[in-house]
């Protein structure tokens, strides 16, 4: 499903350009449930950004079911975002005027489905997350596994490919955490790859596989 | 562009997020509704001081009798100058320039009466020609003419509002009215724009007042119109006069205050400067106006993206593509603008129409504002354009927004 080969990445701070990733080799098969792990400044973030498509990369390749990702124009991008990808994000980023439906509804509305067909489908996904009562409240009345459990139904209902999760976990306590990673896995079961960036150990060990990183490298 | 889903999403959008909407309406309503105030005050003052010319023609030129203050050729000052038959004469077939002339004699007192009905009217005695000057409009009958004048016949033209007093519904014409206990035939009534003060005169034959009211040959004043002479050439006929004057009662033709001239053309150009000076002070204003507003959307506009930073890092990273970001913002501009330059123009023209309804007809200076509906909508339009403009630089900057940035902005 993901294929990276030798993926290299520098930032430029003034005058010094920061080496972040130094050669990157991961695949990821479709279906796997894996967790990418290390300090802060290893690079997971980067190569979390690179995957979702919301960064480039300087070198090497980056495969996406089949499709090379490479030098993307912003449209092209965003397409490719909404096509393959869902994202889940440590501070949920849900739109604050918007409720849990609409919040879910809106990667649809990017892919130009009509109004009434994607709030029917945002509060199916709503009712697979155990949401469908909370479907009209705002995101400020939710509580924080609950605004976590919204923003994973927004990234599945646009059916990608692949789950990008950012420290999904990072601002929960011990006990959503697990609901959240349970609810994970049980979206893993339909076939759907997750990729879990966290620094949490115990997170790491629900997934199948286990990616470390160090100093921009893998180990 | 015109997708309805697209409208829902920012109808949504604008409606979740009132105060902003409001603020940024705001400024366009505000700017559109001064702009509408501003052309509607400038219209009321120039058709008030248009007011003031209806009455009369505007390129007439009034002549009065004055007292000299220098002495000359052996007189003494202070003495009064009192026109004649014959100066009328001189006015009407010795100065180049003059197209319509007449004369009016002053008639003490103007008790008016018929049968038993009286009223104290305005009695002006005058030549044919009087009609022009005065844009005196016969609606029954006729004007004093020149057989009226030759023969001293005893007849009057009436005002409307006369006719309404003395005679209520009765036919007027060909009966006749007392004027100071001689009668006048009624040959004709008349209408003058110059409101009612206007209409409550009655016109006699000059020369038959001279004698019946024991004028010889006095005239009080004379007017007379220059045609389409310009200022200059106004004033060159004024000075003719003068001098023709000063010929005959031997007075010094410097002397400004021997005989007194009220000239129309300088007057109405005047003014008609000044309307013209008013309109362009007030497109000056409105335009700064529109531009005020036009930096106030745009500001509000940037804060907006600034603010929604992190909604927008949010939908791209949901798959929104740079155009629809800027889709977004332009649109929700051009929509508020729209509405809110819509209702500025709606209360801006409101509030002309209540005013208007609270000014008397006749009211002076200050009359009918209006508003010019193409100019009003415009510059709608205009302001509607500029701030989708507006709204473009913001928008650019917002579709430039890198969702990781974005997302990253706490």
């Amino acid at each position: 499903m993901i294929k990276l080969e030798n993926i290299h990445k520098s930032y430029q701070m003034g005058n010094n350009s920061m080496h972040v990733l130094k050669g990157i080799d991961i695949t990821i098969k479709e279906g796997e449930m894996v967790s990418i792990m290390g300090s802060s400044g290893s690079g997971k973030s980067t190569l979390l950004n690179i995957l979702g498509m919301l960064d480039n990369y300087d070198q090497g390749s980056y495969t996406l079911d089949g499709t090379l990702i490479k030098d993307l124009s912003e449209t092209k991008a965003a397409q490719y975002r909404n096509k393959f990808l869902g994202f889940v994000f440590q501070s949920f980023n849900l739109i604050s005027f918007k409720n849990a439906m609409e919040n879910v509804a809106l990667p649809l509305y990017y892919k130009k489905v009509k109004r009434k067909e994607r709030n029917e489908l945002a509060l199916e996904y709503l009712d697979k997350v155990g949401l469908k009562e909370w479907a009209h409240h705002m995101p400020n009345e939710l509580s924080g596994g609950q605004k976590q459990r919204v923003a994973i139904a927004r990234a599945l209902i646009s059916n990608p490919k692949v789950l990008l999760a950012d420290e999904p976990t990072g601002a929960l306590d011990s006990k959503t955490s697990h609901e959240v990673m349970d609810l994970l896995r049980s979206i893993n079961k339909e076939g759907i790859t997750v990729i879990i960036v966290t620094h949490e150990n115990d997170i790491a060990e629900k997934t199948d596989r286990l990616i470390k990183l160090k100093d921009g490298l893998i180990i | 562009m015109f997708d309805r889903d697209n409208w829902q999403e920012i109808l949504h959008t604008i409606s979740k997020n009132k105060l902003r909407t409001f603020l940024t309406g705001f400024s366009v309503a505000w700017g559109i509704f001064m702009l509408i105030i501003l052309l509607g005050a400038g219209s009321g003052l120039s058709n008030g001081v248009k007011l003031e010319f209806r009455d009369a023609a505007t390129n007439s030129i009034w002549v009065f009798g004055g007292q000299t203050s220098e002495p000359y050729k052996g007189m003494k000052p202070g003495r009064y100058i009192q026109f004649d038959n014959a100066d009328f004469a001189v006015i009407k077939n010795d100065i180049a320039g003059v197209e319509k002339a007449s004369g009016r004699f002053y008639v003490p007192g103007s008790n008016v009466t018929y049968k038993k009905e009286s009223g104290d009217f305005g009695i002006r005695t005058v030549h044919p020609d009087h009609q022009y000057i005065e844009k005196t409009r016969t609606i029954i009958g006729r004007f004093i003419n020149d057989i009226d004048i030759n023969e001293k016949r005893k007849v009057a033209s009436i005002g409307t509002l006369v006719k309404k007093t003395l005679f209520k519904d009765e036919d007027p014409m060909g009966k006749y009215v007392e004027v100071n206990g001689v009668p006048f035939k009624v040959i004709g009534i008349f209408e003058d724009e110059g409101g009612e003060n206007e209409q409550e005169i009655l016109y006699l034959p000059i020369s038959t007042a001279q004698m019946v009211f024991n004028g010889q040959d006095r005239i009080n004043q004379m007017m007379f119109t220059v045609g389409d002479a310009s200022i200059e050439e106004s004033q060159l006929i004024e000075t003719e006069v003068r001098k023709k004057m000063a010929a005959t009662h031997t007075f010094n033709p410097e002397d400004e205050r021997a005989i007194r001239f009220w000239n129309n053309v300088e007057e109405f150009m005047k003014f008609n400067n000044l309307f013209e000076n008013i309109n362009l002070f007030i497109w000056v204003i409105g335009i700064m106006t529109i531009i005020a507003g036009i930096v106030g959307i745009s500001n509000i506009m940037m804060i907006v993206v600034k603010e929604r930073t992190k909604e927008i890092g949010i939908r791209k990273a949901l798959g929104a593509t740079p155009l629809s970001i800027i889709k977004l913002i332009i649109m929700e501009s051009v929509l508020i603008t729209a509405v809110s330059g819509y209702i500025g123009l709606v209360l801006g023209v409101g509030l002309i129409e209540l005013v208007s309804g609270f000014i008397p007809p006749d009211t002076q200076f200050f009359n009918s504002p209006e508003v010019n509906f193409n100019v009003a909508i415009a510059a709608t339009l205009i302001l509607v354009i500029a701030g989708t403009i507006a709204g473009l630089i913001p928008a650019t900057r917002a579709a430039a927004i890198k969702p990781i940035v974005a997302l990253r902005d706490e």
